[in-house]
């Protein structure tokens, strides 16, 4: 048992075990296991809980951090999660993957002179707590109100618009293209770092207080947004995500063995490709694996090469370390497992065998010139840098554009010039009455937690609507 | 889950016709447009292009051909079993018009894809010239359906053991020697496909073929179903299936059509050894 600690006797922060790299690099398993009860109060302890408290500021859906944190300390576990649950429907996700160092933890007082209150790992606690020793008790929703709402993909945005209207009393159906709801929760982020399990057992709570779920529905072809409001529905939110994979443009890119990063996740994660042959996707299983890109979709293809059996994985990328687009955590998850970075590095063509499979890459060196219009310094090619890597798997994860399906299907709703749709950005309403958008597929990839946040405020703005009108 | 209502099997048990509840896609699906298919929990997403569509009893048809653990399980479903998941109808419908006269060429399973096209440029008062062909009578499919919706009927076997001897190709040569076509439609193996372009490209007669390349999601998404058409990388799932066979670069199809090529091997032979014991 720990000695009581008075909050001058500074406990440390608190870390949480995790599988070892040379253990977990071959295998699927989550790598963090959690804090235990005993852990999870120590850290909580640690909380000021500041009467303005700039953690709440940090969070997108601005969940009460000091109050479900003062309820782990209480030990009322149960309390904390209803206590997140009053702004964030999905904590056992949030946990997992949100950037807290630039969110709650990064705005955190306790992290101005030591590490912050590590806000993440207690909300995962709390939430995992629920999920295997919970009561089940479902949250208060109000009563019926007889309003039908669809919400077009289930990703993160999708979820928490349903979660917000489900509670104050909507009908809410939920329709997804693929097979299986949960969007980049299930296709895109792997197992090793958000399971499955999860994310269904997140969906299936949603459906014992009212959600329905109907998959295989490509809206925009199998049905229009106005067929929708035929239907009957009074409101129609679309999170589609973005959903168009970005490539390099260099010559080669259409050899075999050359994978957007979409496809190289869907085939593990989605289809479970890593299992196969226990599941029918199959998965090329590269030796010498580069990948290109370096935010958190290149970390997580990067680590899944390496457990898909890998000799060596190589992220490529153009820019420095401090322009890596990735979560600090995810970097250094992919270092520790011998994942190796070749920095200022830019592709500049592939090179195949007479069957058409990847054989080869030629790279080019870079070094940093002036200030470009992101104000990051540009990377410029060295002359004479040229030089050939042998690989035989190349996932390119340098993001992705605005996927046209639905958003062309329907002249109403109104596109900005990279394709995105057009959508306020306090009530999430498009150019087209009755349907809201948001998360990726209006400001371009992003984070699970900002696709959240835009989630909450369109589902704000539609119960106003389904209460007082457009 | 998604009823199969009919089943027949054709050319021997080695192709198969389900016709399969699916009022939603039923009530959308145009000719050209495919859809993308899931036995069960564990399988492969497989897109197949339709082949038939009644919209009143809110039915699809497809008809593939068995060539690997996905179709093997597919045949084992009897009418009244059920796929767990068809998702369409995806790609872009077949731009259908009067044009003149229009010749339908289609091998193998490919005539099930070219039926209802067949069909439509038949209806839109088009003067239809077809030309049908697989390797022996016995593999032959639709010889009766394809000749309602047409004109003229040329049937060829590659061995002589039905209609004229000889490739599709063959028969293309003379129609197009004979008589003035403003378009051609071309559906079958991808070499057929690709052996039909040349020939009407010599005639300078304009021609679609339908693309089947290994896709996942089929909307844009992955980009695994990639195609180079005119020099560009084009996703069949959403800028086709259908294009200008004289822009499509066949080779680099046929190519990445074999990207999984020995795991689907080894998977068949292992669901046929299987199934054998059983």
């Amino acid at each position: 048992m720990a000695e009581q600690t008075s909050k001058k006797e500074k406990t440390p922060r608190q870390s949480m075990p995790e599988q070892k790299p040379e253990i977990r690099r071959r295998n699927f398993d989550e790598v963090p296991l959690g804090y235990d009860a005993e852990t999870a109060i120590r850290e909580a302890s640690r909380c000021l809980q500041c009467k303005k408290p700039s953690c709440v500021s940090g969070c997108p859906v601005e969940v009460d951090i000091p109050g479900f944190i003062q309820l782990i300390v209480e030990k009322n576990f149960k309390g904390a999660i209803r206590k997140i649950w009053e702004k964030n429907s999905l904590p056992a996700v949030c946990g997992r993957v949100c950037p807290q160092e630039i969110q709650c933890e990064g705005e955190c007082i306790v992290g101005k002179k030591d590490a912050p209150v590590a806000i993440g790992n207690l909300e995962r606690f709390v939430a995992d707590q629920e999920r295997l020793h919970g009561s089940g008790e479902l949250p208060k929703t109000q009563s019926p109100t007889g309003k039908k709402v669809a919400v077009v993909g289930s990703g993160p945005s999708g979820l928490t618009v349903a979660g917000d209207l489900l509670l104050k009393g909507h009908d809410v159906t939920i329709l997804e293209a693929f097979h299986k709801p949960g969007g980049v929760l299930v296709y895109g982020i792997p197992e090793f770092r958000l399971p499955k399990e999860i994310v269904a057992s997140e969906i299936a709570f949603m459906e014992k207080f009212g959600l329905k779920v109907e998959c295989n529905t490509v809206v925009g072809s199998t049905v229009s947004l106005d067929e929708l409001f035929e239907q009957g529905y009074d409101a129609v939110f679309v999170g589609v995500g973005a959903g168009l994979p970005s490539f390099l443009n260099v010559p080669g890119e259409n050899l075999i063995g050359i994978y957007s990063a979409n496809e190289y996740l869907t085939r593990a994660n989605l289809m479970k490709g890593y299992l196969y042959p226990q599941y029918d996707t199959p998965i090329i299983k590269g030796k010498n694996v580069v990948v290109f890109g370096a935010g958190n979709v290149a970390m997580d293809s990067a680590r899944t090469a390496m457990r898909l059996g890998a000799d060596r994985v190589r992220i490529v990328y153009r820019r420095s370390k401090a322009e890596m687009p990735a979560r600090a955590a995810e970097i250094h998850h992919a270092e520790e497992e011998g994942i190796e970075f070749y920095l200022l590095t830019a592709p500049v063509r592939f090179i195949g065998d007479e069957k058409g499979r990847l054989i080869q890459m030629e790279g080019l060196k870079m070094e940093l010139g002036e200030p470009d219009a992101s104000g990051r310094r540009r990377p410029v090619p060295i002359k004479g840098s040229e030089f050939i890597l042998d690989c035989d798997l190349a996932v390119v994860a340098v993001g992705a554009g605005a996927n046209p399906l639905l958003t062309k299907s329907d002249p109403d709703i109104h596109l900005n010039k990279w394709g995105y749709i057009v959508a306020d950005p306090d009530t999430g309403k498009t150019t087209k009455k009755g349907v809201w958008a948001g998360g990726d597929i209006v400001t371009g990839s992003a984070t699970v937690i900002l696709a959240m946040g835009a989630g909450r405020k369109s589902a704000n703005s539609i119960h106003n609507y389904l209460t007082w009108g457009w | 889950m998604f009823k199969i209502v009919k089943r027949e099997e054709m050319a021997g048990a080695t192709v198969i016709l389900n016709e399969i509840e699916a009022p939603k896609i039923a009530a959308k699906a145009k000719p050209g447009q495919f859809v993308i298919i899931k036995a069960n929990e564990t399988g492969e997403r497989i897109p197949l292009t339709i082949s038939d569509i009644d919209k009143d009893k809110g039915t699809i048809t497809i008809i593939y051909m068995v060539v690997g653990k996905s179709t093997a399980l597919f045949k084992t479903l009897q009418v009244g079993d059920a796929y767990q998941d068809v998702i369409g109808p995806l790609g872009k419908p077949t731009h259908i018009e009067k044009v003149g006269t229009v010749v339908c060429v289609g091998g193998g399973t490919g005539i099930a894809v070219l039926y209802p096209i067949t069909r439509g440029f038949k209806k839109a008062g088009n003067k239809v010239i077809s030309i049908i062909g697989a390797r022996n009578k016995d593999l032959l499919i639709l010889e009766d359906k394809m000749r309602a919706v047409s004109d003229e009927l040329h049937v060829c076997t590659d061995d002589g053991s039905y209609g004229r001897k000889g490739f599709v190709t063959d028969a293309l040569k003379d129609v197009l020697k004979s008589s003035p076509v403003h378009m051609a439609v071309a559906i079958g193996p991808v070499p057929m496909m690709k052996f039909v372009s040349v020939v009407t490209r010599e005639f300078n007669v304009k021609t679609l073929v339908s693309l089947n390349p290994i896709m996942i999601d089929g909307t844009g998404m992955c980009g695994g179903c990639r195609v180079t058409v005119d020099g560009k990388t084009q996703f069949a799932c959403v800028d086709g299936p259908e294009f200008d066979g004289h822009q499509v670069d066949f080779d680099g199809l046929i190519k990445r059509l074999r990207a999984y090529e020995e795991d689907e091997r080894k998977a068949y032979d292992e669901f046929c050894r299987i199934r054998a014991a059983q």
